[in-house]
C-alpha cells in the first residue's frame, strides 16, 4: 500500500510527533491504525517505556500535509493517548538512529 | 462487606450498578460463565436475540431512545463477529454502546482456537475504545471506564472482551467503584462566543444547521429558542430531525441529497452558516467546495476533531452544544429579518414540495402521511434503509428528539426491526412504529420471533416495492436504466412469514378499507407487520445527483 516512489518521499516534507501513552498491548494499533486507514504512511516508529512502565513514549515519523492537523485531533482523542506534541524534521530522535538503517 | 465473587458475577454486578435493566445477546461458549451469572441477576432482563447483530442494533434502539449507554452480550469468534456491523453502526452515529464479548481463555488466545477470533483488534477502528480484559481485578476498573466512555463527549460504542478464565476466577471484592458516566467537558471559550453572537447579530442571511449532536447533548429546546429569538431559518441533518418540529414557522426540513429544493436553495443563498453538532457529511453537503459558498461558517461542536475536517470555520468552538447555546442565547440579539424570511418564503413558493399519490394509503407518501395520522408525537419512529426511510424523513412530521431512530452514517439496512424492538424494551409506554422495505427486513427477519416472544409494541410498516429501491433508482437515473440486481425475482408471503413468526400482519394491498385495517392494527397492542405494496417506479425526488452541487437537484 502506499506506493509512492523514492523521488516523491525525498520530495514529500515531514513532520515528528511525540506521542506519550498508557502503556499496554494495543496502543501501538490504536494509533498506527488510525494513519493506515487513511492510507498513510508511518515513516518511522520508536517507542519505548518512560518512568515506571505505566507510560509509553511513541515517536512518529510522518508526511506532512494539510491532513495532519486533523490527523493530530484523531491522534489525540484516543482514550490511552495523554499528550501529542509535534516536532520540525530535523529533530535528532530519527537523525541519531541512521547508522542503524543503512541499507 | 467482602465477598468472594468471579468475573462473571463481577460483571453482572457492575452492569446492575450502572442501572443497566435490559441487555440483548445470544450466549457461546466463551461467555457462558457470565450468562450463568446474568441468570441468577433479579435487576437484568436479557432479551435473547436471534443473531447478534439483532443483539447490537435492539441495544442500539434503548440507547437512541433512552439517551443512555445500553448493552448488548455475546460469544466469541462468530458471535464477536455478528455484532461488528452493529457496533460500527453505532461509532458513525455516536450512539452509547457498552459491547461485552466472551473470549478464548488467556492461554488460548493466540493459537487459533475453537471460536477465537481476534476480537479486539477487529473492533479497533469501528470502536471509540475497546478492552482486552487480561485480569478478574481489571474488570473493576474497565466496566465503569467503558460506561464513561461510551457516555463522555460525543458517544460512542465500546467493546470490552473478557476471557473465560477471567469470567471464572474468583477474587474478594470489599469495595465497588462508581458507576461510570460522562465526564464534565471544558468550558466554550468565552471569547470565541462572543464572537459568533456578533457574527450572527450582523449576519443578513444568516441559516441554523442542526446536527445529530444537539439530539445527544439534550439541546433541541434550546436550539428551537436560539432559532426563535434570532429568527434564524433552521435545517436539520438526517440525525437531527425532530430537534425543530418539522411543521415550526422556522423549520426547512432536512438538508442536502434528498432534502427539499427550497432548503438547498436557501442554504446556497445564506452568508452565514452555524453549525451546531453537525459533522458536514457528504450526503447533506454535496460538492463540499460549493456548499453554502458565499457563507461564513459557525462550527460548534464536542468533538474538536469534527471541526475544520471538511469546511474550515470562521468561528469553531469546542463545547457541549448546550452549554454553548445557553451562553449564545443571551448575546444573540432578537432580530425580525424579514427580508431574509420573506425570500426564503418565496424559495418555497417557487419550489414547492411536490408529493405523489396523495393521501392514498397504498401510495408512499400517503401511507406515511396515514400512519402519521393514527399516531400522536409521543410515538417512536424507527426506519431501515432506503427509499422508505428518505420518505419518511421527508414526510413524517417528526416533532421531537428523540423519536427518530435512523441509521445515518453507516446506513446499515437490518437496523430497522431490531432496533424498534431495543427502542420498544426501553420505552415501553410508547408504541413503535419501523418504516421498513422488502429488502431491508429480510436482513435482520429473524427477530420478528424476538419481538414475538417479548411482545413488544411495535409496528412494522413494509413498504413492498420488490426492489432494492435506492439501487433500482440509481440505476434507472445514473446507469442507463441498465437494472441488474436490484429486481427481486421471487418474494416471500411476508404476512405468512410474519404470522408464521407468530406476530399479527395485515396486508393493507387486500383490505376493503385500507385507512380502518391500518388504524386498528396499530392500535391493537403488541407485535404486529403490516404490509403494503407500492410502486416500484416511485423515486425519491428531489435528489443531489452523486457528486453534484446541493443546488443542482433533478426531479420535481
Amino acid at each position: 500500500m502506499n506506493a509512492i516512489n523514492r523521488n516523491e518521499q525525498q520530495a514529500l516534507s515531514r513532520a515528528i510527533l511525540e506521542i506519550d501513552v498508557n502503556n499496554h498491548p494495543g496502543v501501538m494499533s490504536h494509533v498506527v491504525g488510525l494513519f493506515s486507514r487513511r492510507a498513510r504512511n508511518v515513516e518511522g516508529i520508536l517507542c519505548l517505556p518512560v518512568g515506571d512502565g505505566r507510560q509509553s513514549r511513541i515517536w512518529l515519523l510522518v508526511n506532512d500535509d494539510l491532513r495532519l492537523p486533523q490527523m493530530i485531533r484523531q491522534v489525540e482523542k484516543l482514550e490511552d493517548v495523554t499528550a501529542v506534541r509535534r516536532h520540525p524534521p530535523e529533530h535528532a530522535v530519527f537523525s541519531n538512529l541512521e547508522a542503524f538503517f543503512r541499507a | 462487606m467482602t465477598e468472594t465473587l468471579t468475573g462473571a458475577q463481577i460483571t453482572v454486578r457492575l452492569l446492575e450498578r450502572q442501572g443497566i435493566t435490559t441487555v440483548a445477546g445470544i450466549p457461546g461458549g466463551a461467555i457462558l460463565p457470565i450468562y450463568d451469572a446474568l441468570g441468577q441477576s433479579t435487576t437484568i432482563h436479557h432479551v435473547l436475540a436471534r443473531h447478534e447483530q439483532g443483539a447490537g442494533f435492539m441495544a442500539q434502539g434503548m440507547a437512541r431512545a433512552s439517551g443512555r449507554p445500553a448493552v448488548c452480550l455475546a460469544s466469541s469468534g462468530p458471535g464477536a463477529t455478528n455484532l461488528l456491523t452493529a457496533i460500527a453502526d453505532a461509532k458513525l452515529d455516536s450512539i452509547p454502546l457498552v459491547a461485552i464479548t466472551g473470549q478464548v481463555p488467556k492461554a488460548m488466545i493466540g493459537t487459533d482456537a475453537f471460536q477465537e477470533v481476534d476480537t479486539y483488534g477487529l473492533s479497533i477502528p469501528i470502536t471509540k475504545h475497546n478492552f482486552l480484559v487480561s485480569s478478574v481485578e481489571e474488570l473493576l476498573e474497565v466496566i465503569p471506564a467503558a460506561f464513561r466512555i461510551a457516555a463522555s463527549g460525543r458517544p460512542g460504542p465500546v467493546l470490552v472482551d473478557i476471557p473465560k478464565d477471567v469470567q471464572s476466577q474468583a477474587i474478594e471484592v470489599s469495595e465497588w467503584p462508581e458507576p461510570g458516566s460522562a465526564a464534565p467537558v471544558a468550558a466554550a471559550n468565552i471569547a470565541a462566543i462572543s464572537e459568533a453572537a456578533a457574527m450572527i447579530n450582523s449576519a443578513e442571511r444568516p441559516l441554523l444547521y442542526l446536527g445529530g449532536g444537539v439530539v445527544h447533548s439534550g439541546a433541541a429546546d434550546l436550539a428551537v429558542t436560539l432559532a426563535e429569538k434570532a429568527n434564524l431559518p433552521t435545517v436539520m441533518t438526517l440525525m437531527a430531525l425532530g430537534a425543530m418540529p418539522v411543521d415550526h414557522p422556522l423549520s426547512l426540513g432536512m438538508l442536502g441529497m434528498h432534502g427539499a429544493r427550497a432548503t438547498n436553495l436557501a442554504l446556497d443563498e445564506c452568508d452565514l452558516l452555524i453549525a451546531i453538532g453537525a459533522r458536514f457529511d457528504d450526503r447533506a453537503t454535496g460538492k463540499v467546495a460549493q456548499f453554502c459558498r458565499n457563507a461564513r461558517i459557525i462550527h460548534i461542536d464536542i468533538d474538536r476533531a469534527e471541526l475544520d475536517k471538511i469546511k474550515t470555520a470562521h468561528i469553531g468552538i469546542t463545547a457541549d452544544v448546550s452549554e454553548a447555546l445557553g451562553q449564545l442565547l443571551p448575546q444573540v440579539a432578537a432580530s425580525p429579518r424579514e427580508t431574509w424570511r420573506d425570500r426564503i418564503g418565496e424559495l418555497q413558493q417557487q419550489f414547492p414540495v411536490v408529493v405523489d399519490g396523495g393521501d392514498d394509503p397504498l401510495s408512499h407518501f400517503g401511507l406515511i402521511r396515514t400512519v402519521a395520522a393514527c399516531l400522536d408525537d409521543s410515538a417512536i419512529i424507527a426506519t431501515d434503509v432506503g427509499q422508505h426511510q428518505m420518505w419518511v424523513a421527508q414526510y413524517y412530521p417528526l416533532r421531537r428528539a428523540r423519536q427518530w431512530l435512523t441509521s445515518g452514517g453507516l446506513g446499515t439496512m437490518g437496523f430497522g426491526v431490531p432496533a424498534a424492538i431495543g427502542a420498544a424494551l426501553a420505552e415501553p409506554g410508547r408504541t413503535v412504529v419501523c418504516f421498513t422495505g422488502d429488502g431491508s427486513i429480510l436482513m435482520n427477519i429473524q427477530e420478528l420471533v424476538t419481538a414475538a416472544e417479548e411482545n413488544v409494541n411495535v409496528k412494522i410498516v413494509l413498504m413492498n416495492n420488490a426492489t432494492l429501491g435506492l439501487v433500482h433508482q440509481q440505476q434507472t437515473l445514473f446507469y442507463g436504466e441498465r437494472l441488474f440486481a436490484s429486481q427481486f425475482k421471487a418474494m416471500p408471503d411476508f404476512v405468512a412469514v410474519a404470522r408464521g413468526f407468530g406476530i399479527q400482519a395485515v396486508d393493507l394491498d387486500r383490505a376493503a378499507n385500507p385507512c380502518a385495517a391500518l388504524l386498528d392494527a396499530i392500535a391493537r397492542p403488541g407485535p404486529c407487520l403490516i404490509h403494503v405494496s407500492i410502486d416500484a417506479e416511485q423515486k425519491v425526488y428531489p435528489m443531489v445527483p452523486p457528486g453534484a452541487a446541493n443546488h443542482e437537484m433533478i426531479g420535481h
